[in-house]
């Protein structure tokens, strides 16, 4: 299975080491095409005409809400709602629901792991609502605290957090959280940020029993642009829209609206219509891998990264996050000795090795860890043993460089 | 070219000016969260003449290095010279091309002295 020959990239960067796939995927042919697809054969707006091509783009974008509601086991294609990335799903929530059912007397739930994405519109409700705003901690080896019963309380409105970590790479035991927390209050609405799970596991919203899912096309080899929020009907109907214009209303009068149903009364304005249609190929390539193999891939080569850095490096490499692939996704990351990970970062680069060094939106997740920045490693479908290989030979040279 | 030249990597290893000038007739603090970079400058000035810079704090390898070639020149130049460097003159310093994602490693140094209160 040599994966990489789909992906165009490869061939215009000879030699490129991706191990970034945590910001953003590489996209396969197939995606790119069917973007190109629409651009040149059906560019109309949907909803909107009544003339074929303007109903063959509507037929494809509505297609893509179809599949990828299967993807994730939604009750209904109504369950989907596109914005642009997570992060606005993520605010949509915060707005729509949030804003509603949050008060001065309510506690929202988080934890130290988060994303910014996943951290900053909960915090800012809190400020706004005058709730209190709870942070589960994580313990030494980076597994959220299990706590849940102590934090949680039937005050607590909204439980917000990550399915797997973009930093330590931390798969949390969500369906056990969910249950727990709604043990202790039937009514908390659990949102679950999925940005590094749907891409890389199977996810099943049922079996979950949250109340929401959040992910981004882009992390999953599909375009930029789209991102998914998944809801129950039923709260998607008691929210308020997100933003009012075109396209969610079914009627407008000067002196009321009249908002459609779900999914369409969150999808105002013109979408992105050839990136949603695009989006459906990357989940029909991800489908024909098998998302069991995707996972078990990723778990192996991080396995094998794991091993190597600690046999190569030892003690001059500190790596968070659990130390069994088991428990964790496809990213690794850490602190190299007494290196800048600029500098780790830029002498990878001039090897032909993108990683990623920063904070990586998780600003309080690295103070709680004592760092104010790591590098990080992350793969995807697309990177083998050899990446790895070539990752830590680029380490190597980074220690000659700077000197040890 | 490497980013890591000789010239950067011997400003790197054996920082020029590191540390915090006695008496100091001036100041500043810059940082970046992003990257986790701090830069303290602290400066004296005697008669309209630099009599002693220098800089303490954490940064890549390139920060640190710009901030000891710039505080290496200024050195016992005439203080009119802290308002003459500018971006362009720290790219030439180092002699190195960066891409628009490390350009601010390169001229943190001349944030700090851009912000020195004197
Ligand atoms: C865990 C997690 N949540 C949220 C996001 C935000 O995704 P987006 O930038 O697509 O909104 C990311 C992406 O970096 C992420 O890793």
């Amino acid at each position: 299975m040599n994966i990489k020959q789909d992906f165009p990239i490869f061939k215009n960067n000879p030699g490129l080491v991706y191990l970034d796939s945590t910001a953003t995927s590489l996209k396969p042919r197939s995606v790119i095409d069917k973007a190109v697809e629409y651009y040149s054969q059906y560019s109309a707006n949907i909803f909107r005409g009544v003339y074929k091509i303007s109903e063959k783009a509507t037929q494809e974008y509505e297609d893509t809400r179809r599949v990828v509601s299967e993807f994730i086991k939604a009750k209904s294609e109504n369950e989907v709602v596109f914005t642009r990335n997570t992060t606005e799903s993520i605010n949509l929530i915060a707005y729509g629901l949030g804003r509603k059912i949050v008060d001065g007397n309510d506690e929202i739930v988080t934890s130290i792991m988060e994303h910014h994405s996943n951290f900053v519109p909960w915090q800012q409700l809190a400020f706004e609502n005058g709730a209190a705003l709870k942070v589960i901690d994580i313990d030494e080896d980076g597994y959220l605290l299990k706590n849940i019963n102590r934090v949680v309380t039937k005050r607590s409105k909204i439980l917000a957090l990550t399915y797997a970590s973009n930093v330590l790479g931390t798969i949390n035991p969500i369906k056990n959280i969910v249950r727990e927390a709604k043990k202790i209050n039937p009514e908390i609405i659990v949102v679950v940020d999925a940005a590094q799970a749907v891409p890389h596991l199977k996810v099943d919203v049922q079996d979950l029993g949250c109340d929401f899912l959040a992910f981004s096309s882009h992390k999953m080899l599909g375009p930029t642009g789209v991102g998914v929020v998944w809801g129950k009907e039923k709260t998607l109907k008691d929210m308020f829209p997100f933003m009012y214009g075109g396209e969610m209303i079914d009627e407008v009068y000067v002196d009321r609206t009249v908002f459609k149903e779900p999914p369409h009364k969150f999808e105002a304005g013109t979408p992105s219509i050839g990136e949603v249609i695009a989006f459906k190929e990357a989940v029909s390539y991800l489908n024909s891998l098998g998302m069991d193999k995707v996972r078990e891939h990723e778990r192996r080569l991080v396995q094998f990264c794991l091993q190597e850095l600690s046999n190569q490096f030892g003690d001059r490499i500190k790596i968070f996050g659990p130390t069994n692939s088991e428990d964790r996704g496809g990213v690794v990351a850490f602190e190299f000795g007494r290196f800048h990970p600029h500098d780790v970062a830029s002498i990878l680069d001039e090897e032909g090795i993108a990683v990623r060094a920063g904070h990586h939106c998780a600003m309080p997740l690295h103070t709680r860890l004592g760092a104010s920045a790591s590098v990080r490693a992350s793969f995807y479908i697309y990177n083998d043993e050899s990446d790895v290989e070539k990752f830590i030979k680029g380490l190597k040279k980074v220690e000659n460089v700077l000197g040890k | 070219m490497s980013l890591y030249s000789e010239l950067i990597l011997d400003h790197y290893q054996n920082p020029r000016n590191y540390g915090m000038v006695n008496r100091p007739t001036g100041h500043s603090h810059v940082s970046n969260p992003l990257c986790g970079d701090e830069i303290d400058l602290t400066i004296r000035i005697e008669k309209g003449r630099i009599e002693d810079v220098k800089f303490k704090g954490q940064g890549c390898a390139i920060s640190k290095a710009s901030a000891s070639m710039v505080t290496a020149y200024l050195k016992g130049k005439p203080k009119d010279e802290l308002k003459k460097i500018d971006k362009k003159f720290i790219i030439k310093l180092l002699g190195i091309e960066l891409g628009v994602n490390r350009i601010k490693c390169k001229i943190f140094s001349l944030e700090a002295v851009k912000k020195l209160e004197l």
